[in-house]
């Protein structure tokens, strides 16, 4: 199995304080993966310096190969990464549909057209992409009444509209009622099935991440100290002192 | 080397009254997030209190005494304004309150024309400070010298206030985060209404504390206004000590440029002002302002969409009752129509970058000027046929957007604001002291259209034309991808970027077509005067031009052309009478308040909420 990702020793310093502290690890591609740790552990730093919010301290990241360390988050988004936000960001002042065909314009290299009507082009195909999510029933209400959960589709949506070959999802089940997370994830390991997406998320929910993600990373105060699959973390010494100072945790029947 | 240093004395006294007025701004704007444009009207206001004061007052405690009451009188009306006219409007939404501290000022300058009349005042000198003291040689006033020591004392006062007291506390407090403040139980109400006063107080202090040095009159709002400013955002937006830094410099700058460089003493500021926002965008002591998100109340946008049948039926309407006014309506008529029409293009230019970008310029004039100014400087200098040189206005006025847009668009918020004042008080200052080649404030007059052109009615028709067409291109361009991409870039840049667009760049070219959508408004306007002078570059027109965009609505589309149209018949009316700046500030007051979402935008919730109830009696 080849590789989609390489993160190579990834370091970020606020004044001297290590947020991440040399972290490497590599996601395969068609994987859907999960980063978690407890509150603090740099889960969201990380994130932000794969997709090019943040700049790290020092530290590669490969995406297929390629070096991206360091780009803006277009460029990044150019050769294929997707990624949804912990607090969502989508156009208030747009429809749920006109979201969608905002980042179609964007993937049709069509943002500095001035002659066509904007919420004509690409109507269809935007319908296609929330009945993957499960939202073209709420296509023309307007994106600021949406619910939280189905932000968060909605999101998703975006993310797949440049057909992006790694998808970086941050807390994407945040907020949301347990049955609707559940349905989420099982959306997203479907997306990974059919489309051969790799996916790589942050999640608190333990439930959500042991039912669904094929590998498990554990960070903690900015290192990572645990990456491997659901069994093999969940037997870990080290991450069972962190997340219950040494109690047993995540018990077999955590997914049943 | 001693007049030198009398020389720096002299801009160290200047800078007590500019300081003060400034940390006042400051305060206000840290804790409520409003511009107050009103705070040069507070320093008048002390100015006209003060010399009343003191002509009943005498001796040295009446001087000290006088200062001190004109403060606390001037604060007063400062808390009276913030009940009355601010209070009512904090949930609308952001920057819309600027427009109503623009009503307060035209309100206060009629006001204090009523009182004190229209001749200058000359300020009393201080008791026992009315000579000057040798220093190596050089005579400096006295009263220099005190101001000299007073102003540190003022600074260490307010640091005192707002570092270790508990209002201090709470007004820090509120800067960060108002809603949390106001969670924890404390009254926001009275919280606004103290710092407003302190703020006007501070205002009213140095309005008769400079009294001794200058005087007061009724310019004296719009004078200091430009320079508080400036101060403030050189020194970082809610730093006091940097607002003391930027005082002195300026000062100082300025008692120099007069010595040494008289013919620029206008732009130096201004220049100092932009390479110190281009080098420290967030000014000398500030930090970034992460506050913008505060202040974003009221309801959200509604998607938009091209007007369907009713809405193009209406406009076509419209359109076809001004193409037959001239068969009815008198030449006047027709005039004001043109003048509504410029305005309303250049109106709309502005609410094409502040309403669906998000970009509040407060310079938007230097396109509309600069437009005007360059066709009537092709015509004077070089007698360039009127068709070409209506052309090369929309042309040069885009070029300067992209200019200035180069170094303006990597700011936010207030900075940007403050960055596209400062290079358009630099444009204006140049055709304001370019004599040779700008003529200054005698204008460039004899501008006017072709033969063919230059009927009353064939000249409407061509102004309806182009401003109608360019309205309408604005409007196009907004439904088109490329206004998606400017509301996606202001609603979730974080968003957009991580969708491959790159929100400065549409930024850049927005502005880009704004300027030159302005130009375009003011090439019409040129030739429909025949002339053109400094003053279509002043602060007092962008704001114009922001005032109509907000009182239209800045979240609706027609909104600027609305807005435009609603102040040019307004003013119409209103000059002919002699207190019309009172009126037409007590009608923006009023239209402010009562439609806290413009007029299109209070139109439009009156419209639904009818039809709504009409489906319910259903």
């Amino acid at each position: 199995m080849s590789e989609i990702l390489r993160v190579e020793n990834l370091r970020k310093s606020y004044d001297g304080f290590l947020a991440v502290n040399g972290v490497s690890f590599a996601v395969a591609k068609g994987e859907l993966k999960a980063l978690i740790g407890p509150n603090g552990a740099g889960k969201s730093t990380c994130f932000n310096m794969l997709m090019g919010q943040l700049k790290p301290s020092a530290g590669e990241v490969y995406l297929d190969g390629q070096r991206i360390t360091g780009k803006r988050p277009r460029e990044i988004w150019r050769r294929g990464v997707g990624r949804t936000f912990q607090i969502t960001g989508t156009y208030q002042s747009m429809s749920v549909i006109e979201n969608v065909q905002m980042a179609l314009m964007s993937h049709h290299k069509r943002i500095f057209s001035i002659a066509p009507r904007a919420w004509k082009l690409y109507r269809d195909e935007a319908m296609g992409f929330l009945d993957t999510v499960s939202m073209a029933d709420q296509a023309d209400r307007p994106c600021s009444v949406l619910a939280y959960g189905d932000l968060k589709r909605l999101e998703l949506a975006i993310a797949l509209c440049h057909r992006p070959r790694l998808l970086l999802m941050d807390e994407p089940t945040a907020g949301m009622a347990p049955s609707a997370r559940i349905e989420l994830m099982q959306l997203v390991a479907d997306i990974v099935r059919d489309q051969g997406v790799s996916v790589l998320f942050t999640e608190h929910d333990m439930d959500v991440v042991f039912a669904h993600a094929h590998h498990i990373m554990v960070l903690n105060r900015g290192e990572l100290i645990a990456d491997g699959s659901a069994t093999e973390v969940r037997n870990n010494p080290q991450v069972q002192e962190v997340y219950l100072g040494g109690g047993t945790l995540f018990k077999e029947d955590a997914n049943a | 080397m001693a007049f030198f240093f009398a020389q720096f004395l002299t801009g160290l006294a200047n800078a007590a009254a500019l300081f003060l007025v400034a940390s006042g701004l400051s305060l206000i704007f840290g804790v409520t997030r409003i511009v107050n444009f009103a705070h040069g009207s507070f320093y008048m206001l002390g100015a006209f209190i003060g010399v009343v004061l003191m002509d009943l007052l005498p001796g040295h405690v009446g001087f000290w005494g006088a200062i001190l009451l004109t403060g606390l009188a001037v604060g007063l009306i400062g808390a009276l304004v913030e009940m009355v006219v601010l209070r009512p409007i904090y949930r609308a939404p952001e920057l819309f309150q600027l427009v109503a501290t623009f009503g307060v000022i035209l309100v206060i300058q009629d006001l204090a024309l009523m009182i004190w009349g229209a001749e200058d005042r000359l300020g009393p000198r201080a008791p026992g400070l009315r000579g000057v003291w040798r220093i190596f040689g050089e005579p400096v006033p006295k009263y220099d010298i005190v101001l000299i020591a007073i102003t540190p004392v003022i600074l260490f006062a307010l640091w005192y206030l707002i570092a270790r007291t508990r209002l201090g506390v709470l007004v820090r407090a509120a800067t960060q985060d108002r809603e949390m403040v106001g969670a924890l139980g404390v009254n926001q109400a009275w919280l606004f209404t103290g710092v407003f006063a302190l703020g006007s107080a501070l205002a009213g202090l140095g309005g008769a504390l400079q009294l001794p040095k200058g005087g007061a009159d009724l310019l004296m709002d719009f004078n200091i206004i430009g320079a508080v400013f400036v101060v403030v955002v050189i020194g970082g937006m809610g730093s006091l000590p940097g607002a003391f830094i930027a005082s002195v410099l300026i000062s100082v700058l300025n008692v120099f440029g007069v010595t040494y460089l008289p013919q620029s003493t206008l732009v130096l500021m201004y220049v100092v002002m932009a390479v110190v926002l281009i080098v420290r965008p967030y000014g000398l002591l500030g930090r970034e302002e992460v506050a913008g998100e505060h202040g974003q109340v009221g309801a959200p946008e509604t998607p938009i969409r091209p007007y369907g049948p009713k809405g193009m039926a209406l406009v076509a309407v419209l359109l076809a009752l001004l193409a037959l006014l001239p068969v009815f309506a008198e030449p006047f008529v027709l005039t004001l129509v043109v003048d509504m029409v410029v305005f309303a293009l250049f109106a709309a230019s502005l609410h094409f970058i502040l309403g669906s970008g998000g970009l509040v310029s407060f310079g938007h004039a230097a396109f509309f000027g600069g437009g005007a100014y360059a066709a009537a400087l092709l015509v004077y200098h070089t007698g360039t046929p009127m068709e070409l040189a209506f052309l090369f206005a929309p042309l040069a006025a885009g070029l300067l957007a992209l200019g200035i847009g180069w170094f303006c668009i990597r700011l936010t918020g207030v900075y940007f604001a403050m960055l596209t004042l400062a290079f358009s008080q630099l444009v204006w200052s140049l055709a304001f002291q370019w004599r040779s080649v700008t003529r200054g404030d005698d204008g460039l007059v004899n501008i006017w259209p072709a033969e063919w052109l230059s009927g009353d009615i064939t000249y409407y028709y061509f102004a309806l034309a182009f401003g109608i067409g360019g309205i309408l291109v604005l409007r196009h361009v907004i439904h088109a991808p490329f206004g998606y991409a400017l509301r996606a870039g202001r609603d979730s840049p974080r968003q957009a970027e991580a969708t491959g667009i790159d929100v400065k760049r549409v930024q850049f070219a927005a502005f880009a077509l704004a300027g030159a959508m302005a130009g375009l408004a003011g090439g019409i306007f040129v030739f429909s005067k025949g002339s053109v002078f400094p003053t279509e570059l002043e602060i007092a027109k962008s704001f114009d031009a922001l005032i109509v965009v907000f009182l239209g609505g800045v979240k609706t589309l027609a909104g600027g052309v609305v807005g435009a149209g609603f102040m040019t018949v307004v003013e119409d009316w209103l000059v002919r009478l002699e207190y019309w700046r009172l009126l037409l500030g007590l009608v923006i007051i009023a239209v402010v308040i009562l439609m806290p979402e413009g007029i299109v935008g209070t139109l439009r919730t009156l419209w639904r909420r009818i039809r709504h109830s009409d489906e319910e009696a259903v």
